[in-house]
């Protein structure tokens, strides 16, 4: 997706983004971090590995589509066995927890989620081996997710 | 419940990763929209997926209100078996939708 130059619309949108903010105080970035380590259970995440894909300009936060891709051989030995999903001004900071293992075959999951404001969206893999390994995407939301109450 | 689809190719060759995709129609009340009379709709979401094959677990999810209303997910499995795949959605109450599809394996 190509960023485009902002529209009269999208900046009155965005204006709205802005106004309806206050109205969920949100999983600030210090409850994602806690909800991360939490996951990461000791140990340090490490950047690469983790593919997440998802648009840079989100229309519509009600449905955003999101893919994670690991790379990883999915074997008996090496494989993903937790993906998980965090957020960072939602209300709460989890998105989604998926549970994988050798009978997956690639590491590779894709769903839909709700984004209530312009945020960083962060994806973290764990290993077999324990290790833990992280990747994020910036979002810019025009539609926020339930504003409509 | 509701309406249940899910996409299982029918037939796969051994050793084939194929793509499981699965959406099941459900609110994802998430608790937080507010009533005009104030306080909160009560939060009524699926919290568990599991797809199972062969007497195992291949893939699980646990969702979070931040999951998009008529949940979709998709993911990647290993055809190792002919056999049947059931998919099972649990909500808050614990109420259960289960789905099955079959795959040929040859």
């Amino acid at each position: 997706m190509t960023l485009r130059a902002p529209s009269r619309r999208l900046v009155l949108a965005g204006g709205l983004a802005l106004a309806a903010a206050p109205r969920h105080a949100g999983a600030a970035p210090e409850a994602a971090r806690a909800a991360m380590r939490a996951f990461a259970g000791g140990a340090e995440p490490r950047r690469g590995r983790v593919e997440l894909d998802m648009p840079t300009l989100v229309e519509n936060g009600n449905a955003v589509p999101t893919v994670v891709r690991v790379d990883s051989p999915m074997t008996e030995e090496d494989h993903v066995v937790e993906i998980a999903l965090f957020n960072e001004r939602n209300p709460l900071p989890d998105i989604a927890r998926f549970h994988l293992g050798p009978r997956c075959g690639e590491a590779w999951v894709a769903t839909r989620i709700r984004l209530g404001d312009t945020q960083t969206v962060h994806a973290l893999a764990r290993m077999k081996d324990g290790s833990v390994w992280a990747a994020s995407a910036e979002l810019i939301v025009t539609l926020p997710a339930c504003i409509e109450g | 419940m509701s309406r249940a689809l899910v996409s299982v190719p029918p037939r796969a060759r051994r050793g084939e990763v194929v793509e499981i995709r699965a959406m099941v129609q459900h609110e994802m009340e998430t608790g937080f929209r507010p009533l005009p009379q104030g306080g909160f709709v009560p939060r009524l979401i699926l919290r568990r997926f599991e797809c199972h094959h062969d007497g195992a677990t291949v893939f699980a999810a646990d969702l979070h209100p931040a999951i998009s209303a008529n949940p979709y997910i998709a993911f990647r499995m290993r055809a190792t078996r002919s056999g049947e795949l059931v998919f099972r959605w649990i909500d808050d109450r614990g109420a259960v939708r289960e789905e099955r599809a079959t795959i040929e394996v040859a």
